[in-house]
């Protein structure tokens, strides 16, 4: 270890996430930055490995959705052959510098963001968020998700990419999520306030555009409907932020939190690219009507990485408007369940502070040690999937990440080091 | 059938729709309800529930759609009327708890920066641990949790001591300071008498007593049963004096204990010669024969409060407080009627009852504990209901009156009983009514024993103050009320528990010769830490059961609740990890 302590490497780490310096400055089809989509028929997942399998239905009608989205299946019956046979590869989309939602299947053409961490210079990639209803990463492959899709790839996404082009050095992440963490978001349940942020900052390019009027119109249509288009972005930070500061490979910070429906998988600064899994929990929540806890399908999504960056459930208090999805509860209850989250956390970061909690700093560094000590299991905020394929979203609410994870995270650090 | 209600422009947003959702689904009547801002998303999951309406999609964005599939046509003004309501009253009520509760040390340190004292109750083997690390902190400790090995409440003492700390405890029931009730304790009025004593009811009967007669407290350092033992050697009960040697707003030292280790006994009592403040010793079980120089040495807890109160004033302190007229009247006996039963739930009462009556047996006045029993001679028992063998998964007598009603009525059966001896202790901690608790079963006994041709006596003290959160005027009465005859004080119910057997105790007229000063010099400074300890409002980390926060919230005193957990939730193995993780 390079370090004379573990405080002192956690601090090492932590410090590289306060310094960090997020940019959204591209949208790119997927395989112009992920090369393995290049190689033939390839999907990337979220969440741990994984095999065809082990998925549960939302997962898989993502890739069936994916499938036919490629081109490489005309039909359902078709697509399902070819990923049961073995013809896709899969990869998770940690492994090559992306996170992606729920299902997180991406595929080879779909438009990902590029967010740059300057300190570093490393990229992260994320999808784009195609709104709520029949959507591919609730596992729904209809006609209309798939001309979603299209629409994303062909307009939305070059659109996009164009205006940021305009700007001088894409946009600030870190200033949008400190304006937006004050104004009630909180980067994974709630994103309204960061996505009209955003909305506000990209349309005076967009309108400066040479393109159809129509196509204008529809894309600042979507923007402006979509509550959570700004997950996505935040996630792909999440993800820049945190493999910058997983460059120092000591300590015990958690630098990785996703779920595949069947495992949670963690990754700490000591443990580098190794995923240390437990089984995952079921969601708690609120549910649409006609659906019960019982069609919930099991923790499943790569923005957990919004939790290891600090936000989202981390930082329950700073969105008021969420609250009651922990438990019945109200504001007591969200400043209960951040505070509960202090006490597993390195430091608290200043760079986003929240009016709500007094002005502290949100959540910084997970630190495993202290996950296994107290047995206080982070708090994850989370849509929630129905179980079968196709059927989107029914609900959301919170769920825990397994103590195992860390436990397992902390034995296997304690052999590395050679002290047991 | 379906029924939609459209409110135009009434936003809401999505997770309050879900919840009043959820509220109306649950009314009778109603086959299903769905209630959503009018959105085209929304509208598919409308869909999908087999609820989709004309009017739902004609309705707009900003337009509030209630769904309703019932066969009851009526129901629909119910539900409207109820969604109103709902929304009108969205506010939820949540009762503060007015202090922090946090899981970790850092968080406690952080949430209480200025803390001083660390209350622990947590189980006792992981107790000496919790005290370490509190003494690390810089805190002093106060030490409730028991089953804490001599070794280690050695080590953590020499620790504390050497960084300018007090240790009170393990197994510390009782502490008063700067007016805060600690544990087992009862609210007694701020004054100029301080205490440090090695035994929880010893502590709470001299403080309320000196409360009843109208003094005070300035604070009541308990020190644990064994301080004053080998290998100790009363390191705290040394460091608590000095403390109050210098605390100028304590004018009286009172000490109390059971009879200490003789070398131990000569040193504290020589540190005690050295004081410039008025002393008040009681060593339970030791019959002094005077006083000496500026220690009073008292022979019962009632006396020492005596004493301390006489001394406080400026009074001349008397020869003997003890003795009396205890006599009562028509206090009828039947052939075989003899023996005494007392049934305690404070110890050192129990051990005063013992004393006294080997007193008055021409026993000697050493107290013996056998399974409990610190008195069994023909039929006359002294019974600690709080010794370990009672409290074997069970809660302390002072908590749950079943141990001790079982007691009275066994008592209440044998015919040799003249006399049922009780003690009622109030205060913080203790049960909420104990006299409405324990008055069925001794109404029971003196009854059953009527039957049988016999007057059965029950003669009871309540150690408590009108300030209690049990009142102590209310709990007197009562036990009058049903024929209990109440004392003032354990001494006094003792003695008249005797004189019904025609028993009585000789006392020894003490007076006062000079003191003997060694020629040894005490150090009698305190760190800085100990100095503020006594001169400040305390402010508390409580590690453990949250019981204990009552007294500080009560008080106001500045405090944090740490529910404590065993670290990794007590697997070994991980806490052996977390430790090598450092």
């Amino acid at each position: 270890m390079n370090y004379k302590s573990m405080d002192e490497a956690n601090k090492a780490v932590v410090d590289k996430i306060t310094g960090s310096a997020p940019f959204l400055v591209n949208v790119v089809p997927a395989k112009e930055k992920i090369k393995e989509l290049n190689d033939g028929k390839v999907l990337l997942h979220a969440g741990p490995p994984i095999v065809w399998n082990d998925m549960t239905g939302p997962m898989q009608g993502s890739c069936i959705g994916a499938s036919i989205y490629e081109g490489w299946a005309s039909t359902e019956e078709e697509a399902e052959k070819q990923l049961a046979s073995g013809e896709v590869k899969f990869i998770p989309c940690h492994h090559v510098n992306a996170v992606g939602p729920m299902g997180g299947i991406t595929s080879a053409n779909m438009p990902v963001f590029v967010v740059e961490n300057r300190t570093d210079g490393n990229e992260a990639y994320c999808i784009m968020n195609e709104g709520i209803g029949k959507v591919l990463r609730f596992g729904a492959n209809s006609q209309e998700v798939i001309d979603r899709l299209k629409w994303m790839q062909d307009i939305l996404g070059p659109t996009i990419a164009k205006a940021l082009a305009l700007t001088e050095d894409g946009l600030n992440l870190n200033v949008i999520i400190a304006k937006a963490i004050t104004m009630g978001d909180e980067f994974h349940q709630r994103n309204i306030a960061s996505s009209l942020i955003f909305l506000k900052e990209i349309s005076p390019y967009i309108v400066q555009l040479d393109m159809d009027d129509n196509d204008r119109k529809d894309v600042i249509q979507f923007l402006a409907d979509t509550d959570q288009f700004f997950l996505n972005i935040a996630m792909a930070t999440g993800k820049a932020v945190m493999d910058g500061a997983r460059t120092i490979q000591d300590g015990t910070v958690v630098t990785a939190m996703c779920r595949n429906g069947k495992d949670f998988g963690i990754r700490i600064s000591g443990m580098g690219d190794e995923w240390f899994t437990a089984p995952v929990n079921t969601p708690q929540g609120l549910f649409f009507t006609g659906y019960s806890q019982d069609d919930a399908n099991p923790d499943i999504g790569d923005s957990a990485i919004t939790e290891t960056f600090g936000v989202g459930g981390m930082a329950m208090i700073a969105a008021p408007g969420v609250t009651r999805f922990v438990g019945a509860g109200g504001f007591d209850d969200a400043l209960a369940t951040s505070n509960e989250m202090t006490e597993i956390c390195v430091s608290q970061n200043s760079n986003f502070t929240i009016p709500t909690w007094d002005f502290q700093g949100a959540c910084l560094g997970i630190d495993a040690r202290k996950v296994v000590e107290t047995g206080i299991e982070p708090v994850i905020n989370t849509g929630i999937a129905h179980k079968k394929a196709g059927m989107g979203q029914v609900g959301a609410g919170t769920v825990r990440a397994p103590k195992e994870c860390f436990e397992k995270a902390l034995e296997a650090y304690a052999v590395k080091l050679g002290l047991i | 059938m379906l029924h939609t209600i459209i409110k135009k422009n009434s936003y809401q947003d999505s997770i309050n729709l879900m919840l009043l959702t959820n509220s109306i689904a649950t009314m009778e009547g109603l086959n299903k309800v769905q209630i959503m801002m009018a959105t085209p998303a929304n509208k598919d999951i409308f869909k999908d529930a087999g609820l989709h309406t004309s009017e739902l999609e004609a309705a707009e964005s900003n337009d509030m759609a209630i769904v309703v599939d019932t066969d009851n046509a009526d129901m629909i003004d119910t539900v409207l009327e109820k969604v109103e309501q709902y929304l009108n009253d969205q506010s939820i009520s949540n009762k503060k708890q007015g202090f922090e509760t946090v899981r970790t040390w850092d968080k406690a340190v952080d949430a209480l920066p200025n803390a001083n004292v660390a209350m622990i109750s947590v189980p006792g083997e992981y107790a000496a641990d919790e005290a370490d690390k509190a003494l690390d902190r810089g805190l002093h400790v106060f030490m409730f949790s028991d089953n804490v090995s001599v070794e280690d409440e050695l080590r953590l003492k020499q620790k504390a001591h050497d960084k300018g700390l007090l240790v009170m405890g393990p197994d510390c029931g009782t502490g008063i300071l700067d007016g805060v009730p600690l544990a087992f304790a009862n609210v007694v009025n701020k004054g100029r008498i301080g205490l440090v004593g090695a035994s929880g009811t010893g502590i709470q009967e001299v403080s309320t007593i000196i409360d009843r007669l109208g003094e005070g407290v300035s604070h009541a350092i308990g020190t644990g049963g064994r301080d004053l033992k080998d290998p100790i050697g009363a390191i705290t009960m040394m460091d608590g004096i000095r403390a109050l040697e210098n605390h100028s707003a304590t004018e009286i030292i009172t000490i109390i204990s059971k009879p200490p280790a003789e070398h131990v006994r000569n040193e504290v009592m020589e540190l005690l010669q050295s004081l410039t403040k008025p002393v008040v010793a009681v060593f339970l079980g030791e019959k002094p024969e005077q006083y000496e120089g500026n220690v009073y040495q008292a022979y019962t807890l009632a006396e020492t409060a005596h004493i301390a109160v006489d001394l406080a004033r400026g009074n001349e302190v008397k020869a003997d407080y003890n003795s009396g007229d205890f006599s009562v009247e028509n206090a009828s006996l039947k052939e075989g009627q003899k023996t005494l039963k007392g049934l305690y739930s404070g110890g050192t009462l129990a051990s005063e009852a013992a004393v006294l009556i080997s007193d008055a047996l021409g026993l000697g006045t050493h107290i013996k504990n056998e399974e409990g029993y610190v008195l069994k001679h023909e039929g006359q028992e002294i019974v600690d209901l709080g010794d370990d063998k009672y409290t074997q998964g069970k809660p302390h007598p002072m908590i749950d009156p079943e141990t001790r009603s079982k007691f009275i009525e066994q008592a209440g059966d044998d015919e040799t009983t003249a006399v049922i001896l009780l003690d009622f202790v109030l205060g913080y901690g203790s049960h909420d009514d104990m006299a409405s608790a324990l008055l069925p079963s001794i109404n029971k006994a003196v009854a059953k024993a009527k039957e049988g041709g016999r007057t059965l006596h029950v003669v009871a003290t309540v150690c408590g103050t009108k300030n209690d959160p049990q009142s102590y005027d209310n709990h007197v009465k009562q036990l009058k009320e049903a024929g209990v005859i109440v004392k003032e004080t354990n001494n006094e119910a003792v003695r008249t528990a005797l004189s019904i057997v025609g028993l009585q105790v000789e006392d020894n007229q003490k007076k006062h010769v000079e003191g003997t000063k060694s020629d040894k010099k005490f150090d009698l400074s305190v760190s800085e830490d100990i100095a503020s300890l006594v001169s400040e409002r305390p402010r508390v980390i409580n590690v453990g059961l949250k019981g204990f926060t009552g007294a500080l919230a009560d008080t106001g005193t500045q405090f944090v609740q740490y529910d404590w957990r065993p670290v990794a939730g007590g697997n070994a193995r991980m806490a052996k990890i977390l430790s090598l993780l450092k």
